[in-house]
Order: C-alpha cells, then structure tokens, then sequence
C-alpha cells in the first residue's frame, strides 16, 4: 500500500460526550489518525461538567498525539472540523473553543460538523455501502435514518432514550463495574450471552419509533424482585430491545426499499444486534454492513472526514457562526456531497 | 390462485381467490431474529387484535376492509381486497387543492378513531387507500390500540407527522396542518388544542429538537 497522500488535511473534534477525540483525514478518505480519551465517571452516568473538565484537560495531549500518529505539523492542515451539536453543553463547548483557536492560529478554515452525520459518514467511507439505511444506535441516539434529496431523513427513532442509554443504565442499576477500555453495555452483552431464560418485558413499536423507557424500568424491578439471575435479565433486555430496534429498521428498510443496511454508532459493537440486523437485511435482499468497531463508539476521525466532505462541498462555518448546536437533528443539516442514487 | 402482492417488513400480503371472492391474505410470517418465544407471543397478540381494532375502526364510521377469515395458529388474516392506491404514491401527485381535500378526510377519520377510544398506531401514507369514489380505506391496525389517553392519541398523531416528513417532505407542513384541521373539525377545538400541545411534549421528550432548549 502506497502511503497516504497528505497534500490537504482536515483535522476533526468530537467532544458530544464523555469522549475526547481528534481525528485527521486527507481529502481521499484515508485516516491518518484517531486518538481519544474517555471519561470514566467514578459512579453514576456521565456529569457534563464533570466530563467537559476532562476534555480541557486532555485536550493538547489527544491534540500532540493525534499530529504525532499522522507524522505532520499543524501548520499542513487544510481545515479545522469540529463537532458542533447535538450533545452535552459544557463537552460541545470545551471542543468547539479548541477548534476555533486551531483555526484561528493557523488561520485556516472552520467546519461545523453535525455529530450523528459524522456517524453516518464514517459508516460509508469504511464499509463501502453507498445509499444505506442506516441504524445509528449508541449512548445518545437511536435513529433509522436514510438520504432523500439533501437530507439524511428520519424514518424511525426513540421516543424516549437510547439503546446505549438503556444498556448503560441497566447495567449500574444491576451494579456492573465498567470494565476498561469498554462500555458498560459490553458487560450486559458478556452476561447476556450466558442467559436462557425469556423473562417477560414490554415489548413497544410505534410505528416505526420505539420506546425503551418502559422495558428498562421492567428489566431493573425483574432483577430487584430476586426470581431471575442477572444473566437471564441480560439476556431478556437484550433480546427485547433489540427485536425492536430491528423490527422498526426492517419496516423502514421495506417502506425506503434501500439495498445497503449499515449500522453505526456505540452499540454498533454489539455481536447480538449485528446477527438479528443481519438476518433482516438478507431477507430483504440487502447488503449488510458495520461500522468498524474503532469507529463505532464518538471518534474524532468521523468528524474530520465528515469535514472533508463538507469543506469540499463549498461549506465553512464562520466563527461568529461556530455556536454549539446541543439538539442539532440530523434533519436539519443539509448534505450536499451526498448524490442522489 | 394465491398472488404475492406486497412482501411488507411484517407480514406478507397476497390476493387470493376465496369462496369466489378477492380476498387479501395477511400472514405474518416469523421473524428468525427474535426469539421463538418473544415471535409467537407478538405475531398471535397482533393477529388477533388487528381484527378487532379494525371492526370497532368501522363502528367508529372510519372505512376498514371486511374481515373473513382470522387463522390464530398461522397469524394469518383473510379480508376484504379494497381496489385503490396507496395515500403514498398517491399524495406528491395531486394538486395543491386536492392534497389538502385529502389531508383534511384523513384528518376526519383519525378523529373519528380517536373519539371512539381507538389509537391505529402505525399511521403512515403507506397504511391508507384512497378508492375511486374518495373514501380513504385505513389498514394495518396491527400496532394499535383500544384506549382514549391523550398520550397515546398524542403520540399516533406524531407518527403521522414524522411519516409524513420523511416521505413526503416537499408538503409534510401544508400536509400536516391540513389533517390538524380535518381533526380538529372532528373533535372540537379544546380537544385539538390538547393533542397538538401533547405532540409538542412527545417532541421534546429525550430526544434532539430544536425546540427543547427554547422552552424548557
């Protein structure tokens, strides 16, 4: 393999979250570089503040390591990505100061990337698929989204939390440690695979939305209750959550008609979830596709190639424009590097 | 003579000739990826409360297709077949004037459900045949359910709207605003006035929109 060009670099910074990560890509689609930091909460979920403190302070180090992993200086950067929305304030914020004094000092150009395009981008440039439908499950979000003139739509969605959401809180409530290095939810996902037992739980599609609130409510009070072990709970979650989010995307893959299926985003890791998607897209003559496990979970490489894509489109974000968008919905932003199939 | 008409995500639809009449059969076929347990326990409860959704739909006035037949062991459901074309194909088609005539009959119905304590819980442009005479058929009760709580009417109302968002994006405001105003001629304005403040909270509710952050 040839090395990879880096005449036109775009440095990206995702902080919508408990990650801090920088990631560099050239204008062909190779990745440089894609280094990240967690923030590990010592109990409870993620404390935006408390995670916005560590962005600060890992921030130069991810910075120097993500520069020193792609073997160039700052000043070869082309464009500065950074993403802009939706997340937690305080972590949107800590990144977005840090990307417009990259872009300031090296007075080169800002792009404000939409965090769950990124997702959807990454997703493409790494598997290949081209116009899919794509399930975009992870702490945050839980999406069936699919490109229709300009706009990646909407087709299904949560009503209430995420699949990661769901998977995390369950596994406090049953108080699983975090183990390091993986999410919470791979600890349900290593029990889960131990369980036998269906233990009865909501099972709630709307149309083509979900709602989880209620089945994560039932799967904690099952466990309280003491009549099933922790692993046939595991189990039942999972099954019930993931029956539906794969019910709702094979609607949605029978109403778009699409011939690639991806999945993307944090719970993209799941084994479980990957075999049932996969299943679906067979039976619907689709091609199945998953996003690589390094660029599952909030990456900054994601929002750098989403950067090159929008910067090579004719798009900047003026400073005086570069305001976090904490609820920007991915229905909202304009893609015009997409091409209509 | 059994035809496979439409391969759906959830069921399978076929004409079929029945004792000499057309005849759709609706069979929902298992789903390999759940559970066995979790897959009878879904395609039983959704066989047989589609059936009586639909009848109570027609008591309510809203037009359904008859129901032959229903084959609990097979999840299958023999009905009547309503020539016509799906709201979906049919709805980027029509003139401005005829889309909102129609936006506001399918407002109407979905009064009609909602008044007699029926939310259909999959409404989408897909689930709505218009027939030559104007009457718009609704099927695939298979999601819905027997209650009168504002949030569940709320929530069959803001699946409409993201339905008609996604798929009919060039007109999803005037469509949208066009069955607000054939529901609100249903159910009275205090009624509407309740369900629309509903959909706003389903909106905002955990996920990313816009408006969250305005308000609270």
């Amino acid at each position: 393999m040839s090395p990879a060009r880096k005449d036109r670099l775009c440095l990206g910074i995702e902080s919508t979250a408990d990650d801090f990560g920088v990631g560099i890509a050239n204008f062909y689609g190779d990745i440089l570089a894609n280094v990240s930091s967690s923030y590990i909460p010592a109990s409870g979920g993620i404390h935006p503040r408390e995670a916005a403190r560590h962005h600060a302070e890992v921030a130069d180090q991810v910075l120097a390591q993500a520069l020193e992993k792609a073997n160039i200086k700052p000043r070869e950067l082309s464009v500065i990505a950074f993403a802009q929305g939706p997340g937690l304030g305080p972590c949107l914020r800590t990144g977005a100061t840090v990307a417009r004094a990259l872009a300031s000092y090296l007075n080169i150009p800002l792009v404000g990337v939409n965090h769950s395009v990124g997702h959807i981008e990454i997703g493409k440039l790494k598997t290949g698929a081209a116009d899919p439908l794509t399930l975009y499950a992870s702490g945050g979000n839980t999406m069936v989204t699919a490109y229709a003139v300009g706009r990646y739509r909407v087709f299904g969605e949560t009503l209430d939390i995420a699949l990661g959401n769901c998977l995390d809180v369950f596994a406090r409530e049953a108080g699983l440690k975090p183990q390091k290095g993986l999410p919470l939810g791979a600890s349900v996902e290593q029990l889960a695979a131990k369980g036998k037992v269906l233990v009865p739980l909501p099972y709630v599609v709307k149309g083509m939305d979900m709602s989880l609130s209620g089945l994560l409510t039932a799967a904690a009070t099952a466990l309280q209750k003491g009549n099933f072990s922790l692993e046939d709970v595991c189990f039942s979650l999972q099954e019930n959550a993931f029956s539906m989010v794969t019910e709702v995307t094979e609607r949605a893959l029978a109403h778009t008609e699409k011939r690639e299926v991806l999945l993307t985003g944090g719970v993209a890791a799941n084994k479980r979830l990957q075999a049932m998607l996969a299943i679906i897209a067979e039976e619907h003559d689709a091609k199945f596709n998953v996003v690589p496990q390094a660029f599952a979970t909030d990456n900054g490489a994601m929002i750098a190639w989403t950067g090159v894509l929008a910067y090579t489109s004719g798009l900047t974000t003026p400073l005086e424009e570069s305001f976090v968008k904490l609820r920007w919905r991915v229905d909202k932003v304009d893609v015009p590097w997409v091409k209509q199939p | 003579m059994r035809v496979l008409l439409k391969k759906g995500a959830e069921a399978s639809l076929y004409l079929a000739d029945w004792h000499g009449k057309r005849v759709i059969i609706k069979k929902r076929l298992p789903k390999a990826y759940r559970p066995l347990q979790l897959d009878q326990t879904i395609r039983r409860y959704r066989t047989v409360h589609e059936p009586q959704l639909m009848h109570e739909a027609k008591r309510a006035g809203v037009p359904t297709p008859a129901i032959f037949m229903v084959d609990v062991e097979n999840a299958a459901i023999i009905m009547e077949y309503v020539e016509g074309h799906q709201v979906k194909a049919l709805l980027d088609t029509l003139s401005d004037e005829d889309r909102a005539e129609l936006c506001l009959k399918i407002g109407g119905e979905i009064a009609k459900l909602h008044r007699h304590g029926i939310v259909h819980g999959d409404l989408t442009t897909s689930n709505m045949i218009l027939n030559g005479e104007g009457t718009v058929f609704f099927v695939d009760f298979g999601l819905g359910d027997k209650t009168s709580e504002l949030e569940a009417q709320g929530i069959d109302l803001h699946l409409l709207k993201r339905a008609l968002q996604s798929t009919h994006f060039g007109h999803a405001e005037e469509c949208f605003a066009a069955v607000i105003k054939g529901y609100a001629d249903g159910v009275g304005a205090d009624a509407e006035a309740a369900v629309c403040e509903k959909i706003r909270e389903i909106e905002k509710r955990g996920r990313y929109v816009a408006e969250r952050q305005l308000g609270a």
